[in-house]
C-alpha cells in the first residue's frame, strides 16, 4: 500500500480546508450555485436525483482494512449505512448532507483517501487489474505504474482543463481484466525481445455515445519513458482535442478524425522534443513507490492440501463457492477470492457498513491486509491461503457475502441508473435485480456458464453495456422506459463492441427477452465448453434475432442481405 | 393554433440535503409533490419559476416539470423521471420520500 508523503498529506488536508470554507460560503449565501458547482465537483460532490452523492477515489481499486473500516464508519455516521462500489473502482455515498461533506473528507484524509479528480475534465482516478500483485498470469504488478501516474496527474496544472475527462487503465497481465481498450489510454505490460518489461500503449478507447475500441499507439514503450510519453500524448490531446462539441471531445474522436498515423507522428515528435527536458521521476521516488507494493510474505514451502481438498469436495456449498469465486494465484499455496457484491435480488455493488467491516476483518486475518475493488463491482481478497478458504467462506456466509456467482449470469454490472443518477434515461438496478432473480438457481447458472450482463441507464455507458456479452441500455422512449439489447460485446484483450439486436423492450419485457437469448444459446451451443460468447461468435446474431423478434426477423435479415448484395 | 400548454409544477433540490422540493401556492416549498402549485398558464408558470430561481440561497436547479391532477385532485407527475423524484429509489423502499408515504 502506498503511504502518503508529508507533501501528499498536507495537500489533501489543505484541499479539505478550502472546501470547508467554500461549503460555508455556499450555505451562507455568499457563493451562488454557478460559482459553487465547479468547486464541489472538483471535490467529488455531485447532486443527484434525491440527494447529494460523494464519489470517493479508490486509487487503482486498492484498499486495506483501516481504509475499508473508515468507509464503513462514514456510511454509518453520515450516510444510510451503506456504500456503492462503482465500475471505476470507486465508492459512492448516496445520501450525504452538504454541511457534512467537509467532515467526511477529513475522515477520508485520516486514512489517506480523498475525492479529488473524481469529476471534471482532468485525468481521473487511474484504474488497474483487480488481481494485480496476485494473478498467476502477471508480468508485473501494474500498481506502481498506476501510482506513478496518479502522483504525476494529481493537480497537474497543465492538464486540469482538458477538452474532456481522461481515463487511464493499466494491466500487468496478458489477460486483460482492466478493460484497457475502452480507456483514453490503456497500458498493457508486455516484454520486448530482450525480455524487458514495458508497455503497449493503447489510445482512443471509450464507450458512451460513440463506442470505440482503443488502437495501439506504441507497441513497446520502455518503462522509464512512461511519463514523458504520456505527457506528449496529453499535450497533443490538449492542443488538438475538440472543444467545440462536448460529444466530440474525447480522445476516441481525436483518433478517429485525425487518423492514428498522424496522431502517432505528433506524439512521437512531441515525445522526442519533450524527453530531453522532462524531469524524469527520480530513482528514489520510483524505488519508494515500488517498495510500497512489495508482495506480502507468502509461504513458499510445498504444502499438502489433501485434507482440505476432501473437506471442500464433501461440502457442496463450499465447493461451488471455491470453484466459482476463486482464481489462480501466482503462489500455488494461495488463491484469489472474489467476494460477490451481487446477492440475488440485491443492488449490484452495494455493501452495508457491517459487510465492509467483515471484509476488513477477513483481509486482516486471512488476506495480508489487502483488498481490491473490481470494475465489476465486487471486492477481492487477493492473497488467501488455500487452507483458510473454509473459514473465509463461513465468515462471508454469515455476512450474506457468499453468493457463488462470480462471472455467471447473476454477476451483473449495473450503473445507478434513474434510481439515483440525474443523467439517466431509465433505471438499471431493478432490471439487474429481476434478471438475477429469474436465474436464481445456481445449478442452472453454472450450467449456462460464463456470461457477463452489463446494464447502463443512459448512453454514457457507465455500466459498460457495449462490452457486455449481453448489454442492456435503458432509454426514454416517448416517456416510457425502454431497453435496447446488444450481443457479443467483450471487454477483454479481444475487446469488441456488442451489436444491437433490434428494437428495444419495455421494462416488463426485458427480462423474458434475456431468457429467450439464454434459451437460444443453450439450444445452439456445441457443448458446455462453448461459452455464450464463443457460441455467439460462431452463429452470429440471426438466431438470436429470431428468438427475440420471431420469424419476421428472418425476413428482415434476408432483406438486409439482398439489399447489401 | 397555439399548442396546448401542459400544466407545470416548479421543482428543485434543497441546497442542504439535496431532497426534491416543490413550490406551493403560498410561495413556500414542500417535500411533497401533492402539495405543489399546479400552474396551468404558461406566463404564470414562467413567473413562478423566476421567483424560485431567485432563491439561490436555499435551492439548486429549479425547473418546470409537467404535471396533471390525480384522482384526489392533487398534482401528480406525468413523466416517469418525475415520478421517481417524487418517490425515491426503487431498490430501497425505506430510503427517500417513499419512507414517509
Ligand atoms: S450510464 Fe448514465 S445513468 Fe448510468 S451512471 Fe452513467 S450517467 Fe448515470
Amino acid at each position: 500500500m502506498y503511504i502518503y508523503s508529508d507533501f501528499d498529506a498536507e495537500f489533501v488536508r489543505s484541499r479539505v480546508k478550502q472546501f470547508r470554507s467554500q461549503v460555508e460560503r455556499r450555505i451562507d449565501g455568499s457563493l451562488t450555485e454557478d460559482e459553487f458547482k465547479p468547486l464541489r465537483l472538483m471535490n467529488g460532490l455531485y447532486l443527484q436525483l434525491h440527494a447529494y452523492m460523494l464519489r470517493v477515489a479508490v486509487p487503482y481499486g486498492t484498499l486495506d482494512a483501516p481504509k475499508m473500516r473508515k468507509l464503513a464508519d462514514i456510511a454509518d455516521k453520515w450516510d444510510k449505512g451503506y456504500g456503492h462500489f462503482t465500475t471505476r473502482q470507486n465508492i459512492q455515498f448516496n445520501w450525504p448532507l452538504l454541511k457534512d461533506v467537509p467532515d467526511i473528507l477529513d475522515a477520508l484524509a485520516d486514512v489517506e483517501m480523498h475525492a479529488i479528480q473524481t469529476s471534471g475534465n482532468c485525468i481521473r482516478n487511474v484504474t488497474a487489474d483487480h488481481f494485480s500483485g496476485a494473478a498467476a498470469d502477471e508480468i508485473e504488478d501494474p500498481r506502481p505504474t498506476a501510482e506513478l501516474i496518479r502522483q504525476w496527474s494529481t493537480d497537474h496544472p497543465e492538464f486540469a482543463f482538458l477538452p474532456r475527462k481522461f481515463k487511464v487503465a493499466v494491466t500487468g497481465s496478458p489477460n486483460d481484466r482492466a478493460v484497457t481498450k475502452a480507456h483514453d489510454i490503456g497500458l498493457r505490460m508486455v516484454r520486448n525481445d530482450a525480455g524487458e518489461a514495458g508497455y503497449e500503449v493503447i489510445i482512443g478507447g471509450g464507450l458512451g455515445r460513440t463506442p470505440m475500441i482503443g488502437k495501439i499507439l506504441r507497441d513497446f514503450l520502455p518503462k522509464a519513458d512512461l511519463l514523458p510519453y504520456l505527457e506528449a500524448v496529453l499535450r497533443m490531446y490538449n492542443l488538438h482535442g475538440r472543444r467545440d462539441n462536448k460529444y466530440k471531445a474525447r480522445t476516441k474522436i481525436l483518433v478517429h478524425e485525425t487518423g492514428l498515423e498522424t496522431l502517432r507522428g505528433w506524439v512521437e515528435e512531441a515525445f522526442i522534443e519533450h524527453k530531453s527536458s522532462h524531469e524524469s521521476p527520480s530513482e528514489a521516488l520510483v524505488a519508494r513507490i515500488e517498495s510500497a507494493f512489495t508482495p506480502p510474505p507468502l509461504d513458499t514451502n510445498i504444502m499438502d492440501f489433501s485434507s482440505l481438498d476432501k473437506k471442500i469436495a464433501d461440502d457442496p456449498i463450499l465447493r461451488s463457492w471455491v470453484e466459482v469465486n476463486t482464481d489462480e494465484h501466482k503462489n500455488p499455496n494461495y488463491t484469489i477470492v472474489t467476494i460477490s457484491l451481487k446477492p440475488i435480488g440485491g443492488t449490484p455493488g452495494d455493501a452495508s457498513s457491517s459487510q465492509m467491516r467483515v471484509m476488513a476483518d477477513l483481509a486482516e486475518r486471512y488476506g495480508h491486509n489487502e483488498l481490491r475493488v473490481s470494475h465489476e463491482q465486487n471486492v477481492i481478497l487477493p492473497h488467501v491461503r488455500r487452507d483458510d478458504l473454509p473459514a473465509v467462506h463461513a465468515e462471508l456466509k454469515k455476512a450474506g457475502l457468499a453468493t457463488a456467482n462470480v462471472g455467471l449470469i447473476s454477476d451483473i454490472i449495473a450503473c445507478p441508473g434513474m434510481d439515483y443518477c440525474a443523467l439517466a434515461t431509465a433505471r438499471s438496478i431493478p432490471i439487474a435485480q429481476e434478471i438475477a432473480e429469474r436465474f436464481e438457481d445456481m445449478k442452472q447458472a453454472r450450467d449456462i456458464g460464463p456470461l457477463k450482463i452489463k446494464i447502463s441507464g443512459c448512453i454514457n455507458a457507465c455500466g459498460h453495456h457495449h462490452v457486455g456479452h449481453i448489454g442492456i441500455l435503458g432509454l426514454d422512449k416517448a416517456g416510457v422506459e425502454s431497453y435496447q439489447i446488444t450481443l457479443g460485446g467483450d471487454g477483454t484483450e479481444n475487446a469488441t463492441i456488442g451489436q444491437r439486436t433490434g428494437p428495444g423492450f419495455g421494462a416488463d419485457d426485458v427480462v423474458s427477452a434475456i431468457e429467450r437469448i439464454v434459451d437460444c444459446y443453450m439450444d445452439l451451443r456445441e457443448g458446455p465448453d462453448e461459452t455464450f460468447l464463443k457460441s455467439y461468435q460462431r452463429t452470429g446474431a440471426d438466431p438470436y434475432k429470431i428468438a427475440l423478434y420471431g420469424e419476421n426477423a428472418r425476413v428482415e435479415s434476408l432483406k438486409e442481405t439482398v439489399n447489401a448484395a | 393554433m397555439a399548442r396546448a400548454f401542459t400544466p407545470k409544477v416548479v421543482t428543485a433540490n434543497d441546497l442542504l440535503d439535496g431532497d426534491v422540493i416543490y413550490l406551493t401556492k403560498n410561495g413556500d416549498w414542500s417535500r411533497k409533490h401533492g402539495a405543489a402549485h399546479l400552474l396551468t398558464i404558461e406566463d404564470e408558470a414562467n413567473q413562478w419559476l423566476a421567483k424560485a430561481e431567485a432563491q439561490q440561497e436555499m435551492l439548486v436547479g429549479a425547473y418546470l416539470a409537467d404535471a396533471s391532477l390525480d384522482d384526489d385532485g392533487k398534482p401528480a407527475p406525468i413523466h416517469f423521471r418525475e415520478a421517481f423524484r417524487a418517490k425515491g429509489p426503487s431498490n430501497y423502499p425505506n430510503h427517500g420520500k417513499q419512507a414517509e408515504l
